[in-house]
């Protein structure tokens, strides 16, 4: 079933259209990511959703009501903010407390309900404190708690981790994940962290100029990128682009990457046709190549080690490929030396080619 | 170039010495400072001078408003009472002449009082919520609300003193305190309104978006969120306001009767009176009693007035 609906969603500010007719359909229980660059419009449609903003043209159904010009409260949501957005002259307990009181919820009705969110987010000693004396992990949590005692259908975050270090943001993603798991509300994550997405989203929208580019699943968007934009914003290291053209012989493709550069696409599963001649992007993650010394089978490509750059667990290698670069996830433990020859092998199930021109995935 | 390398390894060496060196080895205590350095004295010679310079006319009047008639006569301004009396002071509030009326200046003080505390309240009550409207709910028009407001504040007063008079004529406020009260309110409101429209601007915008999907409507922001966040600009909103109304003496003379004027125009009657001989002690007596209430605002708040001024800078 359906619990978040956006139906032909523009909005204007002034003459510069921020969101153009965008539509987008969430089911219920679904951890749904929105993945872009900083001004992609990603923020500002979880805004809308929440009906923080006026949109200028469209709808939005939350469970199955139509909410385009119902307050925020009256939408049925709570939402998790960057900077926190706690009430600092109010102690983590008033602050739980706001909305249920304006709600005019019964005393011990509130009560309860601040018990148990305190209990599931393990808040439960910080109650008294004002939110000057919490760190910044246990501050989310009472924001995240703020959002849970309004006992809602649909969870809004927007960009809940950003503000926090590496480590506690590993931490507080784990729980986030765990959080979802065991409450399946419909939950809906800003952020521009390619990470919190891949690991958190059961499906991500990522976003540029105010349009959902691709809406799938994580593994989907990694590995089939439908154009240039996804498939450069996803992943690290990021995806190797490869100038080139494709070459028909007896009818199977191959794109030619440069002189004696030649990569067969057979087996590569492509969603249009290709003709002689046509200008493609090739492109292929680091993780997707396998690097040797010795001739392999499968499609591979002769190469010059230009640097290496080992990260403990494994190293990237940057190598020169005719007169493109390109860089190669392998084992640590297998040094390589600038200026060594080599052989890249190509994994053509995980290889995308787009189109020079339009940008597209074929 | 040989030269400068050779240089570079000579203050590296030399820095590797000092380090070779244990910590435990050098003085100890704290660092030696000299007191009289040039840049001391030339600091705090200035500073003398200058507080000197705007102390010593209060002292003077305090001085001299201890003193009495005979002793004033000497002619010496600077010289301590020979024999401290405080009659003039208890002349000046309550005994002092104005034209027929020897009340002193207890009657404009009450007068300031009545004028001062419904002024204050009703123009902070008001601007803040203009403030905050023009901040955080961005209404259609609220920039161009915002900028004739400010315009207003660039327009002299005396370009205004004549229209305002028939005004409150006409709705027969002409001559009273409520009058008085309500110019009092609509001039402090440019100046008030961007005071606070500046603060609630730096309070994060999302503090504001959580309150609302927590259910809080325009006056429950206002009340329950925002009021108490912003003691500082109150503090500062008041002090302006305060030393403003009360120092205020041409809207009191000209929309004011004379049973009814404040403080300072009683004073400067009181000072200007031509009869008789100029008593000195119970002018300067009746100056100090004037100026005591923004004097006592100040010491009482002055921190909190830095402290919301430059809170309220932040954002322009």
């Amino acid at each position: 079933m359906t619990s978040v609906s956006v139906r032909d969603l523009t909005l204007r500010f002034g003459s510069l259209e921020v969101l153009s007719s965008l539509n987008l359909d969430i089911n219920e229980g679904e951890f749904l990511v929105l993945l872009g660059p900083s001004g992609c419009g990603k923020s500002t449609l979880l805004n809308c959703v929440a009906g923080l903003l006026d949109i200028s043209e469209g709808q939005v159904f939350i469970s199955g009501k139509n909410v385009t010009w119902e307050e925020p409260k009256d939408r049925g949501i709570g939402m998790v903010f960057q900077s926190y957005a706690l009430y600092p002259q109010m102690t983590v307990e008033k602050n739980l407390a706001f909305g249920l009181q304006i709600a005019k919820l019964p005393k011990d009705e509130i009560a309860a309900r601040i018990k148990r969110a305190a209990e599931i987010l393990q808040i439960e000693p910080l109650l008294k404190r004002k939110p000057a004396q919490l760190s910044g992990g246990q501050r989310q949590r009472v924001a995240i708690g703020r959002a849970l005692v309004r006992d809602v259908d649909v969870f809004l975050f927007d960009e809940p981790l950003s503000n926090l270090d590496a480590k506690l943001r590993a931490e507080l993603r784990v729980e986030l994940k765990r959080l979802h798991q065991n409450l399946t509300n419909t939950m809906i994550y800003v952020t521009h962290d390619q990470i919190e997405a891949l690991t958190l989203a059961d499906r991500i929208a990522v976003m540029k100029g105010g349009i959902i580019q691709q809406l799938d699943t994580p593994l989907t968007i990694y590995n089939k990128p439908v154009n240039l934009f996804v498939a450069g914003f996803i992943g690290s290291p990021s995806m190797n682009f490869l100038k080139g053209q494709v070459e028909l012989q007896d009818g199977t493709p191959s794109v030619r990457l440069g002189e004696n550069l030649l990569v067969p696409l057979a087996g590569y599963d492509a969603q249009g046709t290709m003709s002689d001649g046509q200008k493609v992007i090739f492109g292929v993650r680091p993780e997707h190549l396998t690097l040797t010394r010795d001739q392999t089978s499968g499609p591979s490509l002769p190469a010059v080690v230009e640097l290496e750059e080992p990260m403990g667990a494994d190293s990237l290698v940057w190598l020169r490929l005719g007169d493109q670069s390109m860089s190669v996830r392998t084992e640590s433990n297998s040094r390589f030396s600038p200026g060594e020859e080599v052989v890249v092998t190509f994994d053509l199930d995980h290889a995308s080619v787009f189109d020079a021109n339009t940008e597209e995935r074929i | 170039m040989d030269k400068v390398a050779d240089l570079n390894n000579n203050s590296l060496s030399a820095q590797g010495d000092a380090g070779d060196r244990s910590v435990s080895e050098g003085p100890r205590g704290e660092k030696p400072k000299r007191v009289l350095t040039r840049r001391n004295i030339i600091l705090y010679g200035t500073l003398i001078v200058v507080a000197l310079y705007y102390l010593l006319p209060l002292y003077v009047m305090v001085v001299t408003s201890l003193k009495g008639m005979p002793e004033i006569r000497l002619g010496n301004i600077f010289s301590p009472p020979v024999e401290v009396t405080f009659a003039p002071w208890v002349k000046a509030w309550s005994e002092a002449c104005t034209g027929l009326n020897c009340e002193g200046l207890s009657r404009g003080f009450w007068n300031s009082v009545r004028i001062l505390v419904p002024s204050v309240v009703l123009s902070i009550a008001i601007a803040s919520v203009n403030g905050y409207a023009l901040a955080n709910w961005r209404f259609k028009g609220a920039e161009l609300f915002f900028t004739i407001l400010i315009v207003g504040a660039f327009i002299p007063y005396q370009v205004m003193i004549y229209p305002i008079v028939i005004m409150l004529r006409e709705i027969g406020l002409y001559g009273s305190l409520t009058g008085l009260v309500l110019v009092h309110t609509v001039f402090g409101m440019p100046i008030l309104t961007l005071l606070f429209r500046n603060y609630f601007a730096s309070v994060p915008e999302e503090l504001f978006k959580a309150a609302r999907v927590d259910g809080a409507g325009f006056w429950a922001i206002y009340f329950r969120i925002m009021l108490p966040m912003s003691l500082p600009i109150f503090v500062v909103a008041i002090i302006l306001q305060v030393t403003g109304i009360w120092n205020d003496f041409l809207f009191g003379v000209i929309y004011t009767k004379p049973d009814l004027y404040p403080m300072t125009v009683q004073l400067n009657n009181i000072v200007n009176s031509t009869q008789g001989v100029k008593e000195y002690n119970v002018n300067m007596a009746a100056t100090i009693l004037t100026g005591l209430v923004p004097l006592c605002v100040y010491f009482v708040s002055g921190k909190l007035f830095v402290r919301g001024i430059a809170a309220g800078a932040v954002k322009g």
